[in-house]
């Protein structure tokens, strides 16, 4: 299992392919994404890398978390995730992973947190039929209609879809293929819609139910921590 | 520029190299040649009308051209950089004082016509300046 990468939602646009092919793409930013600490199967009982992402101002980071962070010796970040990996495919603290971590062609799963969409109804929130226009309805058009039985059973049982609220959920969208990468920009794009507003973060992982394609980087494309930048920050 | 535009920017001289799209506008009567491919042989297809509307927005621009075919109205939208388009060709410069020409969809015949423009925006002495 590879890492995965934590990155921003920059927004849609297309691309056209050589045959004349109009493919609508989600532009997915990489920005600062450093491997920030291990998690083994000795200290942690389970391997995984932290990655953190986006430079945050040192006065926002809590006392406790810069120490976390001057011990790795990467700037504070705003983010940080964790991601499973096999044990070979840990990558050395203080790397700062690419977007070629993915090649064009493969598909990716990303996660994302949906658009908010407060308090909805029935038909918004469950694609509930809402109830007629006319013959006599009054007022409840857009109403969910009954939520259960009469006198048996007497309830209305557990789990009744009904109005409430909708969205700003955790949400993967599986098997996006990836239409190109630019490394040296940090963009990936992704065919399709990805869940979340504008800037929002958004994880990018290998898809689990598609076979990874030749030539993926192992463990992964990182460039190593700078000797110089480590210097500095000790 | 934020980055989308950039990429857009880029994705559009990409595209345009080696073409030139002329300078049209809603009235004016274009010719545009399609390349269509059939199984596996690739042709030209031109298809002659009125531009009714053009959308200006980046690499999602388009526009709409609209034509009297065997006495039934059709309009293609086209979108402006797709590499499917092999060339515009400028037909002839209308004289109309809208942007979108939607009105033409309700006339036919005589009512549908739209004067020629021989001076104005581009133009002088009766010609296009563009070339």
């Amino acid at each position: 299992m590879r890492s995965g990468l934590i990155a921003q939602k920059v927004g849609m646009t297309r691309v056209f392919t050589d045959e004349g092919e109009s493919v609508p793409v989600t532009v997915l930013k990489l920005d600062q994404v450093q491997v920030v600490a291990h998690k083994t199967e000795e200290k942690d009982g389970y391997t995984a890398l932290q990655l953190g992402a986006v430079k945050a101002k040192v006065k926002n980071v809590a006392k406790a978390q810069r120490e976390v962070f001057a011990k790795a010796k990467v700037e504070p970040k705003k983010k940080l995730v964790e991601f499973r990996v096999a044990p070979a495919n840990l990558i050395e603290v203080g790397a700062e992973l690419t977007a070629d971590h993915f090649v064009a062609g493969q598909f990716v799963d990303v996660q994302g947190t949906s658009l908010g969409k407060g308090f909805a109804g029935g038909m918004k929130r469950w694609n509930f039929g809402g109830l007629r226009a006319t013959h006599g309805v009054s007022v409840s058009h857009r109403s969910i209609g009954s939520t259960g039985g009469r006198q048996d059973p007497g309830k209305t049982f557990k789990n009744k879809k009904m109005p409430g609220h909708l969205g700003v959920d955790t949400v993967t969208v599986q098997n996006l293929k990836v239409v190109s990468v630019d490394a040296e920009r940090g963009l990936i794009l992704v065919k399709g819609a990805v869940p979340g507003h504008e800037g929002a973060f958004v994880l990018v992982k290998d898809a689990v139910k598609k076979k990874l394609p030749e030539g993926v980087p192992f463990p992964g494309a990182f460039r190593a921590p700078a000797a110089e930048a480590v210097a500095a920050e000790g | 520029m934020n980055i989308l535009q950039k990429l857009e920017a880029e994705q559009v001289a990409k595209l345009t190299e080696g073409k030139k799209i002329p300078a049209f506008s809603p009235g004016d009567t274009v010719k545009v040649n399609v390349k269509v491919t059939e199984g596996t042989r690739e042709r030209i297809q031109a298809y002659e009308g009125v531009v009714i509307a053009r959308k200006n927005a980046g690499i999602n621009s388009s526009f709409t051209v609209r034509k009297i075919s065997y006495g039934e109205g059709v309009e293609r939208v086209f979108p402006l950089f797709s590499p499917r388009l092999d060339s515009i060709e400028l037909v002839r410069k209308g004289q109309v004082r809208r942007a979108k020409l939607y009105y033409l969809r309700g006339l036919t015949g005589k009512s549908a016509r739209i004067a020629e423009r021989t001076s104005g925006r581009g133009m002088k002495n009766g010609r296009s300046i563009a070339e």
